[in-house]
C-alpha cells in the first residue's frame, strides 16, 4: 500500500527544496480542487503533496506600483470579496467566482486554475486580457512570465518541475480602462466551459478604443491570446465592422476539437459571439 | 368505512406535516447504503472490462490473490450457475440468469465496465491494488452501440442464442432483436385513406441515467452456518433477497436483508448489481464484505434507461378528430433484453382515444449496460414522438393544442389498446384546468414559446404488507414493507394516524426488514402509496375493531354501541355510566384484555388508477449560441387525492426536472471503441437547481380513486412523460422547424437555427 507525504512549508525556498527533493514525484497544490479530484480518480499519483497555503505572500492581494499583487493561492472567495481589485479587474475576477460553487471558491485559486493548464479554465482568457504577468520562483532565483506564456498543452506548463508561481502582477489600470469575461456552458452552473472569452479594453476621452487584449478559453490545446483580435477594436468606436473583424479573427485563431463537450464548428461559432458580447460590456464598463 | 370519498371529513389526509425523515436528512445523520460498517468489515472492487464486446479467454487472479490483505475473490464461477426463473421487479419481471451475467461475466463481456471478477481486501487500496493484478486475456468482438446498427442484418451479435421473440414461425437465425411486440386494432389503413391530415416523423431519443445522487452501495455478511444478512439502499428488500438468494443458490430464509435509507432510485434501483458479488465474497472468506460504486461505476454499469428510434404517422379529420395511428419504436435494451419498448407501446396512445391503431415495437440489445427501469419506464419516449406530432397536427389544422387534445381525450369507457377499460380517469379535467390556468392565459414575449404536452401512466397495485402496533402509551408504530424514495413513511403515517383518529405526531412509520415483515413488492410503478397504504389501512381498521371489543369489555356492553372517533372509544349506550376510552387507557392495560395490540394485513392491491399529466413550457433561446431557458413550468396532474401534497408536489416537480434534462442535455456519448465518455456528472449533464425556474404545480383532485380507501392515485410516474415534447415543442416554434432529436443540446440547436 502507497502513501502519501503532506508537507507544509513555510517559505518559498523551503517549498522549491521540496519541489527538487522529490525529484518529480511531488504535486504542489493550493486549493486542491483539481489536484484532489485528480488523486481520487486515479489520474495524479503524487508521492509527495507539497501545500502552498501556508507560505506568506502565496495567500493575499496588496497594492504595488498603482497595480496589484495577487498570491497565487488566494482563494477565489477572498478575490470576490476585494472590493478595489474587483473595481479595477471586474472581467478577471466574474471569470474566477465562476469556478465551481460556493464549496469550490473557498478553495480555488487562479494559480491552479493557470497551473492545472486545461485549456477551458474560466480565469485564464481573462488574466491574459487584462495583461497579468506571473512571478515564478525556482532553484534559479525569480523570472517573470505573462500568463498567456504559461500554458503549453493540455495538463502542461513552462514552469520546470522545482518551479513555484508564486503572485499574478496586474498592472496598474488606465483611465476608462475595464474588462469583461464571458462562458458558455450548457447548464448555469457546476460545468466547464464549451467557450470562454475575455476582453480588456481601453478607450479615450471620445470613447475610441485605445487598446485592446482578447484572451480565448477550450478552442485550442491551451488558452490563447489572440492579438489580431485586439487589434481589430483599436481605433474603433466599436462598430459593426470592427466587431465584424473581432469576430474574424477570433474565428481564425480556434483550433479546437469535436468531443463531448461541444463540436469544433459549434465552438469556433461561439467563441466569435462571445468575444463581441465581452468586448461591449467591456467598452460600457470602461466609459461607465 | 373508508371509500375514497371522504374528502370533507379528512383531518390528516390532504394535510402538509413535516416530513418524518427530513432532520436526519439534512443533518447527516441518516444512514444510506455506503454508511454502514461492521468490526471486521473488508473493502471490495470490481474489476470491469475495457472492452465493449469481447470472449473472456482466461482469468488470472494468482498474482493479487497473493498480495497480503486480500481475502476473496470471486468470479462468475462463484455463482449458482444452474439459476433461472424471473423474480417481480417493480415494473416487470427480471430474468435471473441475466442478472447475474450483468453481475459477473461469465463468457463474454458485452459492455464496456462490464464486471468481470471482484475482491474483498483489509483496505480499500490494497483491494484497488489487487484488482489491477487481476489479469483477463480477452479476445475482442466487433461491438455495435446503435439500435439501427444493432438491428441491420451482419450485425455483430450479442447472443448466439437469442431469437427474436414474436415472429411467427420461430426465426431460424439468432439477431439483436429480442422481441418483436405488436399491438393494434381497426382499420389503419382505411383511416390513412380518408384522412383529411397526415402527419409523420421519425423522432429519436438519447439513453439517459436515472441520475440518483446515492451510488449503489451494501454491505454483506455470510454467517458461519450460512444465515446470511445483507445491508443496502435497494427499491425493494424482497427483491434483493430473491435476486441474491437465487443467484447464490440458498433458501430465502437464510437471507436477510435489511433496507438502507435511499438516495433516489427512479427505477434503476429494482435490480442488484453489488449484493451477489458481495455475499460471494463473503461466503468466501468469512467476513462481512461492502462494496460502494463510484459515479463512474454507476454510468458505466448500471442504469439507464433505453435511448429509442420511432416513426409515427396520425391520420386526423380537418375538425381535429384523430381516427387512426401507426407507430414503429424501437428500444435499446443494453447488453441483454429486456427493454420497455412494450411499455411505450401501450402507453404511447393511451391519453387519446383513437380508433384504429397499429403499433410495432423492437427490444434491441447492443454493447451498452443493461438498461434498468426509469420512472414510467418506455413511456417519456414514446409521448415525446406522439405528442410532437400531435403538437404539428394542431398548428397545420390551426388548433389550439389543448383543444385538440381535449377533443380526443379519453373517458371513462373508452378502451385502451391493450385491452383495459378506462375508468375514473381526470384527463379531460386537467386538460380543463391547464386551459384555464394563469400560465396559460399569460401571453409570451418576443422570442419566446409555449410547448404543451400531456402523458399517461398505468401505477399498479400489487402484494404489500403492513402492520400496525399500538405502542403502551397510546402512540403507533407503523412498520411498511417498500423502501420509501418518494415520501412513503409520511404518507402512511398519515393514513394510519386519520384511520386511528390520531394527531400526526403519534404515528411513526418504520421500513420492515424481510424478516420483521411480510412480502411486499418493491417499490415501483407508483405502488406504494396505493398499495401499501391499502395494507396499512387495512391494518389500522382491525386495530380500530380490535380496540372497540376491548372498551366494549371493559364496559360490558354491547360491542356496537361503541364509536370510535378521534383516537377515542365512546359508549352509546346510555344504561351504561362508561366513560370515554382514549388509546392510551386502553393500550395501558392491554394485558389485561387480551394482550398487546397490533395487526399485520398482507394484501394483493386491485383497483389501481392511472394517471395523467399536462404540462406547459416556456422558453427562451440565445440565437446566437443556441442555448436554451426554461422561464416558466407548469405541471398539472390527475392525482386522485393527494395524500400529503407538498410530497406529490415534490414528485411532479422532480419528474418534470428530470424530463427537462432529458430533453436538452443528457445523453450517452459513445466513442468509436465502444467506450463511454461522458461517465460523469460533469459531462453527463443533468439539470442543476438554477438551470430551472419554480416548477409550479396543479394537483387535480377531480376524481379520487374510488378503490383506495382515501382515493389515492399512482402520482410518481406521470410526471416525466410530458415534459419531453413540452421542452421539445417549445423549442420547434422558435427554431421554426420540427425539432426530432433529443437532447436538444446548444450546438443542435444552433446548427437547426443557422439553416434557416
Ligand atoms: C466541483 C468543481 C467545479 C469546478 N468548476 C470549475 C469551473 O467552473 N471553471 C474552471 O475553470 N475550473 C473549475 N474547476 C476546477 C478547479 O476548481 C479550478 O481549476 C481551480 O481554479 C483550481 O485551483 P486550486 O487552487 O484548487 O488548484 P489545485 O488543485 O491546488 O492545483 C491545480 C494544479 O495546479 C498546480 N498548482 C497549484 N498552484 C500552483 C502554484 N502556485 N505553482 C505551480 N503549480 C501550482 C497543482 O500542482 C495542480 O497541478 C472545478 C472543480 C470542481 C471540483
Amino acid at each position: 500500500m502507497s502513501g502519501v507525504d503532506y508537507l507544509s512549508p513555510g517559505t518559498v525556498a523551503d517549498a522549491v527544496s521540496a519541489l527538487r527533493a522529490a525529484g518529480g514525484s511531488a504535486r504542489l497544490m493550493a486549493g486542491g480542487t483539481d489536484l484532489l479530484v485528480q488523486m481520487r480518480g486515479g489520474r495524479a499519483k503524487p508521492k509527495v503533496v507539497i501545500d502552498l497555503k501556508g507560505i506568506p505572500g502565496l495567500s493575499g492581494i496588496r497594492l504595488e506600483g498603482g497595480g496589484f499583487i495577487v498570491g497565487a493561492a488566494t482563494p477565489g472567495a477572498v478575490l470576490g470579496e476585494h472590493e478595489a481589485l474587483k473595481a479595477a479587474w471586474p472581467g478577471v475576477i466574474e471569470a474566477a467566482n465562476l469556478i465551481g460553487s460556493t464549496q469550490v471558491q473557498g478553495r480555488a485559486s487562479l494559480g491552479g486554475n493557470l497551473c492545472n493548464a486545461s485549456p477551458a479554465a474560466d480565469s485564464v482568457p481573462a488574466l491574459i486580457a487584462a495583461g497579468v504577468v506571473c512571478l515564478i520562483e525556482g532553484p534559479g532565483g525569480k523570472r517573470e512570465l505573462p500568463v498567456e506564456k504559461v500554458q503549453t498543452g493540455p495538463g502542461k506548463t513552462a514552469l520546470a518541475v522545482d518551479e513555484i508561481l508564486v503572485a499574478f502582477r496586474f498592472p496598474a489600470k488606465a483611465a476608462q480602462s475595464s474588462d469583461a469575461y464571458l462562458r458558455m456552458i450548457p447548464r448555469t452552473e457546476m460545468d466547464i466551459a464549451v467557450v470562454g472569452a475575455g476582453v480588456s479594453v481601453s478607450l479615450d476621452a471620445s470613447g475610441v478604443c485605445t487598446a485592446a487584449r482578447v484572451g480565448i478559453g477550450a478552442v485550442a490545446p491551451t488558452t490563447l491570446l489572440v492579438e489580431a483580435a485586439g487589434a481589430a477594436l483599436v481605433g474603433s468606436e466599436f462598430d459593426d465592422a470592427a466587431l465584424a473583424k473581432l469576430e474574424a479573427a477570433v474565428a481564425a485563431a480556434c483550433r479546437p476539437i469535436s468531443d463531448k463537450r461541444g463540436t469544433a464548428e459549434y465552438r469556433t461559432k461561439v467563441a466569435s459571439v462571445l468575444a463581441r458580447r465581452a468586448a461591449l460590456i467591456a467598452r460600457d464598463r470602461a466609459s461607465a | 368505512m373508508s371509500d375514497g370519498n371522504q374528502g370533507g371529513k379528512l383531518k390528516v389526509v390532504g394535510q402538509r406535516p413535516i416530513r418524518p425523515d427530513g432532520v436526519d436528512k439534512v443533518t447527516g445523520r441518516a444512514q444510506f447504503g455506503a454508511d454502514f460498517h461492521l468490526p471486521g468489515m473488508l473493502a471490495g472492487r470490481i474489476k470491469r472490462s475495457p472492452h465493449a464486446h469481447a470472449r473472456i479467454v482466461k482469468i488470472d487472479a494468482s498474482a493479487a490473490a497473493s498480495l497480503p490483505g486480500v481475502k476473496a475473490i470471486v468470479t462468475s464461477v462463484d455463482f449458482d450457475r444452474g439459476a433461472s426463473g424471473e423474480v417481480e421487479a417493480g415494473e416487470g419481471h427480471t430474468a435471473i440468469r441475466e442478472v447475474a451475467e450483468n453481475c459477473l461475466a461469465s463468457g463474454k463481456v458485452l459492455y464496456v465496465g462490464h464486471a468481470v471478477a471482484a475482491v474483498a481486501a483489509t483496505h480499500p487500496e490494497i483491494a484497488a491494488e489487487a484488482i489491477d493484478l487481476i489479469e483477463v486475456t480477452y479476445e475482442a468482438l466487433p461491438h455495435v452501440i446503435d439500435v439501427e446498427e444493432a438491428m441491420a442484418p451482419g450485425a455483430p451479435l450479442l447472443h448466439a442464442d437469442l431469437f427474436t421473440k414474436g415472429v411467427n414461425p420461430k426465426p431460424d437465425k439468432p439477431s439483436n432483436i429480442a422481441l418483436k411486440s405488436v399491438m393494434g386494432r381497426g382499420d389503419v389503413p382505411g383511416a390513412f385513406k380518408s384522412a383529411d391530415v397526415i402527419v409523420e416523423g421519425r423522432y429519436t431519443t438519447a439513453a439517459v441515467h436515472q441520475g440518483y445522487i446515492e451510488p449503489h452501495a451494501c454491505v454483506a455478511s455470510w454467517g458461519a452456518d450460512g444465515q446470511s444478512t445483507v445491508w443496502c439502499s435497494s427499491q425493494g428488500q424482497f427483491l434483493v433477497r430473491a435476486l441474491v438468494a437465487k443467484i447464490l443458490g440458498m433458501p430465502l430464509s437464510d437471507l436477510k436483508v435489511i433496507p438502507a435509507e435511499i438516495g433516489g432510485g427512479f427505477g434503476g434501483k429494482t435490480t442488484v448489481y453489488l449484493e451477489p458479488v458481495a455475499l460471494a465474497l463473503s461466503r468466501k472468506c468469512g467476513r462481512p464484505v461492502k462494496l460502494v460504486m463510484s459515479r463512474e461505476e454507476v454510468f458505466l454499469a448500471s442504469g439507464p434507461t433505453s435511448g429509442s428510434v420511432m416513426d409515427v404517422k396520425i391520420a386526423a379529420t380537418k375538425d381535429g378528430k384523430i381516427t387512426g395511428a401507426e407507430m414503429m419504436l424501437a428500444y435499446q435494451a443494453g447488453a441483454f433484453p429486456g427493454s420497455p419498448v412494450h411499455l411505450g407501446c401501450m402507453t404511447a396512445f393511451a391519453c387519446y382515444d383513437v380508433e384504429n391503431l397499429a403499433l410495432v415495437g423492437y427490444d434491441v440489445v447492443s454493447n451498452r449496460p443493461k438498461v434498468a427501469a426509469y420512472r414510467a419506464p418506455g413511456a417519456p419516449m414514446a409521448a415525446f414522438a406522439v405528442e410532437s406530432a400531435i403538437d404539428e397536427l394542431a398548428r397545420k389544422l390551426g388548433m389550439d393544442p389543448i383543444d385538440l387534445r381535449l377533443k380526443n381525450a379519453v373517458r371513462d369507457g373508452a378502451k385502451t389498446v391493450y385491452g383495459a377499460t378506462v375508468k375514473s380517469a381526470a384527463f379531460v379535467e386537467t386538460l380543463e384546468m391547464v386551459k384555464a390556468s394563469a400560465h396559460y392565459k399569460t401571453p409570451l414575449a418576443k422570442g419566446q414559446a409555449r410547448g404543451v404536452a400531456a402523458g399517461f401512466w398505468f401505477n399498479i397495485g400489487g402484494e404489500s404488507s403492513a402492520a400496525v402496533h399500538v405502542d403502551e402509551d397510546g402512540g403507533v408504530t407503523v412498520v411498511s414493507s417498500n423502501p420509501d424514495i418518494g415520501g412513503s413513511r409520511a404518507s402512511m403515517a398519515m393514513m394510519a394516524a386519520e384511520t386511528l383518529g390520531l394527531p400526526i405526531e403519534r404515528v411513526r412509520c418504520i421500513i420492515g426488514d424481510t424478516a420483521s415483515i411480510g412480502y411486499s413488492g418493491s417499490t415501483g410503478g407508483s405502488r406504494v402509496t396505493f398499495a401499501t397504504g391499502m395494507a396499512v389501512v387495512q391494518a389500522a381498521e382491525k386495530v380500530v375493531a380490535d380496540l372497540k371489543r376491548r372498551a366494549a369489555e371493559t364496559w360490558g356492553c354491547d360491542l356496537a354501541m361503541v364509536e370510535w372517533a378521534d383516537g377515542v372509544a365512546k359508549c352509546a349506550d346510555p344504561s351504561k355510566d362508561a366513560k370515554p376510552l382514549s388509546m392510551k387507557a386502553i393500550a395501558s392495560r392491554s394485558a389485561k384484555t387480551g394482550g398487546p395490540i397490533a395487526a399485520e394485513v398482507s394484501i394483493n392491491a386491485q383497483g389501481a388508477a392511472a394517471g395523467y399529466g399536462v404540462h406547459l413550457c416556456d422558453l427562451e433561446i440565445d440565437p446566437e449560441t443556441g442555448r436554451s431557458t426554461v422561464i416558466r413550468y407548469t405541471a398539472a396532474q390527475d392525482v386522485g387525492r393527494a395524500i400529503h401534497p407538498a410530497y406529490v408536489e415534490g414528485q411532479l416537480q422532480g419528474g418534470a426536472a428530470q424530463g427537462i434534462g432529458w430533453a436538452l442535455n443528457e445523453e450517452y456519448v459513445y466513442g468509436k471503441s465502444g467506450q463511454l465518455e461522458n461517465a460523469s456528472f460533469l459531462d453527463y449533464r443533468m439539470p442543476v437547481a438554477s438551470d430551472l425556474p419554480m416548477i409550479d404545480t396543479i394537483l387535480v383532485e377531480a376524481r379520487p380513486n374510488p378503490r383506495h380507501p382515501y382515493g389515492a392515485k399512482g402520482v410518481g410516474e406521470v410526471p416525466i412523460v410530458p415534459p419531453l415534447a413540452a421542452v421539445a415543442n417549445a423549442v420547434s416554434h422558435i427554431v421554426g422547424e420540427r425539432m426530432t432529436s433529443l437532447p436538444l443540446s446548444p450546438a443542435k440547436v444552433l446548427a437547426a437555427m443557422a439553416k434557416r
